[in-house]
């Protein structure tokens, strides 16, 4: 039992991670390309947990509500670039903090003005209802592994689009030098939008996969935000492989933390001091990882050379 | 009709309440209105104006401020409320960690503070003040309510709450009554979302039942994973985790839930059936605990104001403490470090046609009181 277990939080872990890669992933394109520091990432995260509740509430199709997240989060995104991101490039990092910063307020009362103040209804659709057993006799929720198999697709689909296609050769070009290949005729105002609507649409599709594990709530979307700011900071900031590795150190670190270590300390003390102490320790444990990280690799794992 | 229902409602408590006071009366309502946690501060708002609303008097007025759930901002607004707006009485906090910022300073200023919800232990026993009132509950109530009732059907239960102050609290709450043995005991991150950890080890542990606090989103994430983990031992929980606030969003999982509370829809008496048709028809939505709780404060608030004048303050504290009032939760009085002797229920999640509701299936205390009321010196 005890081996099923073990295997049930690393799956765990790992789902946790692959839905931070979502966010992470946006969250470091935007960075690596337009060197934008985007605070209000995680309103687009709610605004696509909105959005699915909102359409699977009105259609019942979970389905549709996902592609609606998608549009949504990606027409939000293009929307704030054009009209606020767009003037925030040549400013300096403080300015970008700033102005997103204000970004998730207009957001959040936004979106209460909308939905109200009660959270919303969103559940997993039939068709990925039920489990799936696993070695050693547990079983495993089919809707999470259908998570991690999207994560997994979006990172292939990321790798392809970013080392295969035209789109991906520009992206790359953009990021190691934006001057020049605005000199050699690339519409980078309209790359820029196509990059922030991109990442944007990723952190949609991440807050209504989790929507329909979570409460869809005003608000929802910053414990996340800086889960995912600790992902790219540890996996070397502009780097999309870096953000993968990140995300599923962060998910399984965090997981198995919260796991093992009050069962570790019940060795040393009492149960019930063991249990507060352990949840205490378990919930700075990614810090301390990112800490030592950082210590030994200041760029992060895989810092993007400039 | 409704609408006719309500007219003739507001009629009826104008025409008991509606005597002039001796003074005006200035109340500030601090309560969470934006964020997260906006949902238990709109109703606390909205029970609250509901009781103002009926009792229709002039010489009463309310003052509303948001404190974002953020304790610095409600000791800036309270500062402003005492200095500024010169209010009588302060009230409306919903989060424990907010009350202990803003009440002790505020009744060391000689001004009334009325609780609407938050009932931390600090407050109750070697910290209890004359001004300092709590018309909800002390927080181990429901905990305690819950642990007793586990005794008949369980014997061997999984306890899980976020690690801060009131989680504790309430596994505290929980084990002071509660004979059987615990399968596991976890405290969570607060503002955690994923309980998927938490869930394996509930189905590994071997335990026949599931005690939780978690209040807002943090149980609405917990019920729906949990419920499709394909876990099926029976949950239960403080009645905060089945508010009405919070079921739409759990769906379905909820139902059969067992829970605790001092009030609940179908509490049978006069002053809960009027309240619960008048809120419906105000707001179009059913009320929560919140709701109920506040309404009753204010409700409290006028009873003295109609007794004695706010600026006598010894006349109005010795009204206060007479809770000479129509409760919707029934008996209501208070015990000797102004907390409530109250009744606490056990009531069980059903579904009525669309919407879910609870419904009482037992009494777990008659006459309750709190943990730390000897240890409070005032009397």
């Amino acid at each position: 039992m005890q081996t099923a277990l073990f295997i049930e939080q690393l799956l765990n872990g790992l789902q946790l991670g692959v839905m931070l890669f979502l966010m992470a992933a946006g969250l470091t394109l935007i960075f690596g390309v337009m060197g934008l520091i985007n605070l209000a990432h995680g309103s687009l995260y709610m605004v696509g947990a909105f959005a699915c509740a909102a359409v699977a509430a009105a259609t019942g199709s979970f389905w549709l509500g996902l592609a609606a997240s998608l549009a949504a989060a990606a027409a939000a995104g293009a929307i704030v670039e054009i009209l606020v991101i767009r003037r925030l490039y040549e400013r300096d990092h403080l300015d970008q903090v700033l102005a997103t910063f204000a970004l998730i307020l207009i957001f959040s009362e936004g979106t209460r003005w909308i939905f109200g103040s009660f959270p919303l209804y969103l559940d997993i659709p039939p068709l990925l209802q039920g489990s799936v057993p696993l070695p050693g006799g547990s079983r495993y929720q089919l809707y999470r592994l259908a998570i991690i198999g999207v994560g997994v697709a979006v990172a292939v689909g990321l790798y392809f689009l970013i080392a295969r296609t035209r789109l991906g050769m520009r992206i790359r070009a953009g990021e190691s030098d934006r001057e020049m290949i605005g000199a050699l005729g690339v519409d980078i105002r309209t790359l820029y939008t196509v990059v922030f609507a991109l990442g944007a649409a990723l952190a949609g599709l991440a807050g209504a996969l989790v929507g329909a594990l979570q409460s869809v709530q005003v608000g929802m979307g910053e414990p996340v935000l800086i889960l995912a700011f600790v992902v790219i900071v540890i996996g070397g900031i502009g780097s999309i492989k870096g953000a993968l590795v990140g995300a599923v150190i962060v998910g399984v670190v965090d997981t198995m933390g919260r796991f093992l270590l009050p069962q570790l300390f019940t060795l040393v003390m009492p149960a019930s001091q063991a249990t507060t102490v352990g949840a205490a320790l378990a919930s700075m444990l990614i810090y301390i990882v990112m800490a030592v990280i950082l210590a030994v690799r200041p760029q992060g794992l895989f810092a993007v050379q400039r | 009709m409704r609408k006719l229902i309500a007219a003739g409602l507001v009629g009826l408590s104008m025409g008991v309440s509606g005597m002039a006071f001796a003074d005006p009366l200035k109340i500030g309502v601090i309560t969470t209105l934006s964020g997260g946690g906006a949902g238990l501060g709109i109703d606390t708002r909205d029970g609250f104006m509901l009781a103002i609303k009926q009792a229709n008097n002039p010489e009463v007025e309310v003052v509303t401020e948001d404190d974002g759930q953020k304790p610095e901002l409600a000791v800036q607004i309270a500062d402003k409320m005492i200095q500024s707006d010169q209010v009588d009485i302060l009230t409306g906090i919903v989060w424990s960690n907010l009350a202990m910022a803003v009440v002790p300073s505020a009744v060391a200023q000689d001004k009334f503070y009325v609780s609407t919800n938050a009932g931390p232990s600090a407050l109750a026993g070697a910290g209890c003040h004359q001004n300092y009132f709590n018309a909800a509950y002390q927080n181990d109530n429901f905990h305690e309510a819950m642990g007793q009732y586990a005794n008949q059907d369980y014997k061997k239960t999984f306890i899980l709450a976020p690690n801060y102050p009131a989680g504790t609290d309430s596994l505290n709450g929980f084990k002071r009554y509660y004979k059987g043995e615990l399968a596991g005991e976890v405290y969570t991150q607060v503002g955690q979302t994923d309980y998927a950890a938490e869930i394996a080890q509930i189905r590994s542990s071997g335990a026949d039942s599931v005690f939780f606090f978690l209040p807002g989103g943090m149980g609405i994430a917990f019920m729906k994973q949990y419920a499709q983990s394909g876990v099926d031992l029976p949950v239960m929980g403080p009645g905060f985790s089945f508010s009405q606030d919070v079921l739409p969003a759990i769906g379905d999982a909820a139902v059969g839930a067992k829970n605790s509370a001092t009030w609940s829809k179908d509490l049978d008496n006069e002053a809960n059936k009027k309240f619960v048709e008048a809120f419906q028809a105000e707001y179009n939505r059913l009320p929560s605990i919140y709701a109920v709780q506040a309404f009753d404060a204010a409700n409290l608030i006028l009873s003295a104001a109609a007794k004695a004048s706010v600026t006598d303050k010894d006349a109005f504290r010795a009204a206060l403490k007479e809770a000479d009032f129509a409760s919707v939760r029934g008996k209501f009085k208070f015990n000797t470090n102004n907390h409530p002797i109250q009744d606490v229920y056990v009531r069980e999640v059903i579904k009525e046609g669309d919407v879910l509701s609870n419904k009482i299936i037992a009494t777990a205390f008659t006459d309750h009181g709190d943990a730390y009321a000897e240890q409070c010196a005032m009397q």
